[in-house]
């Protein structure tokens, strides 16, 4: 199985999973470089960290802002951020 | 959420009202609010009483994103005529993320980095930590080719030639999310065209980028610059 195979496999298993379904156009026939980029899931941990998302479940009392604020402490990234409508855990 | 009521009210009147708030509502933001107070149409699309007890109503509510949940309850309770207020709120959904497998808590996530720092042991922090990509799945999707990829990272507009394919339910206005053909996240941003369109377009923007996830120079750049030719 070809990059853009697993690639859009790797989609359409998420979006199942979601109860959501992906239909396809083809719009150009291509496939992808193994020399850059990665398969999300076979990122190192660090990329895995850093381009990831947790579905929190956050405890009554503190707010969001502070419980972004406490995962960036523990992970002691820079960058995170949450979403409670639209945009998930975003670091 | 579960809803305070200040008096006792009968079964059959609560089940009413609370019917009387489905579909168009109106509200204008509480006083203190971060965004600007005028009034905004949001729509409830279900509301159900899962439980009423005494003074305590408990609902399950499907809403738009920003409706005010506590506002909803105050507003049950002037209806009501007896004044109301909210009292616990929990969100059991938000785009596509629910109350299944997925959901952790601090506790489950602290754990998960001990083990990872202290003996190196990453399979429970991947368990615990999603690729973003799923934070995307309810949305339209557009894969683009390798050669398109960075100059998206860099936050240009999308043009037709650099889409591989994409997803049907790709509408004009619409936001979309822009992948790599290994499935990798670059951007979000807002089709300008449909889905059929850009099939059959060549040449021209088909979407705004709006916001831009993976960082530069991941792909190769293939635009050109003042300086000359941008290949490497």
């Amino acid at each position: 199985m070809g990059l853009k195979e697993k690639g859009v496999g790797f989609l359409d298993k998420i979006t199942a999973r979601a109860g959501y379904v992906n239909n396809w156009i083809t719009v150009r026939e291509a496939d992808t470089s193994p020399d850059y980029g990665v398969l999300p899931y076979e990122r190192g941990i660090i990329d895995h960290i850093n381009f990831g998302v947790i579905n929190l479940d956050k405890p009554p009392g503190p707010t969001s802002h502070e419980v972004v604020a406490w995962i960036k402490r523990m992970f002691n990234i820079e960058r995170a951020g949450h979403g409670g409508t639209l945009e998930p855990w975003v670091y | 959420m579960v809803v305070q009521l200040h008096e006792v009210v009968e079964r059959g009147r609560v089940e009413s009202v609370v019917e009387y708030f489905k579909g168009r509502i109106y509200q204008r933001p509480p006083l203190r609010s971060s965004v600007k107070r005028s009034i905004r149409v949001k729509n409830i699309y279900e509301i159900e009483v899962l439980d009423y007890q005494d003074k305590f109503l408990m609902l399950r509510v499907l809403c738009d994103p920003g409706t005010y949940m506590r506002k909803l309850a105050h507003d049950m309770g002037l209806i009501l005529g007896v004044g109301a207020h909210m009292r616990e709120l929990r969100r059991t959904r938000t785009g596509p993320f629910r109350e299944d497998e997925t959901l952790v808590t601090l506790q489950e996530v602290g754990e998960a980095l001990y083990l990872w720092r202290s003996s190196g042991d990453e399979r429970y922090l991947r368990r615990v930590i999603q690729p973003v990509e799923v934070s995307t799945v309810h949305l339209p999707k557009i894969l683009v080719l390798d050669t398109a990829v960075d100059a998206v990272a860099h936050g240009a507009n999308l043009a037709a030639p650099g889409v591989a394919l994409l997803t049907k339910n790709v509408e004009s206005g619409k936001p979309v999310a822009i992948y790599t053909l290994k499935g990798e996240l670059v951007a979000l941003g807002k089709s300008l065209k449909s889905a059929d369109e850009i099939a059959r377009m060549d040449k021209g923007l088909i979407a705004e980028t709006t916001r831009v996830v993976m960082p530069r120079g991941v792909y190769p750049r293939t635009w050109k610059t003042k300086s000359g030719s941008g290949l490497r």
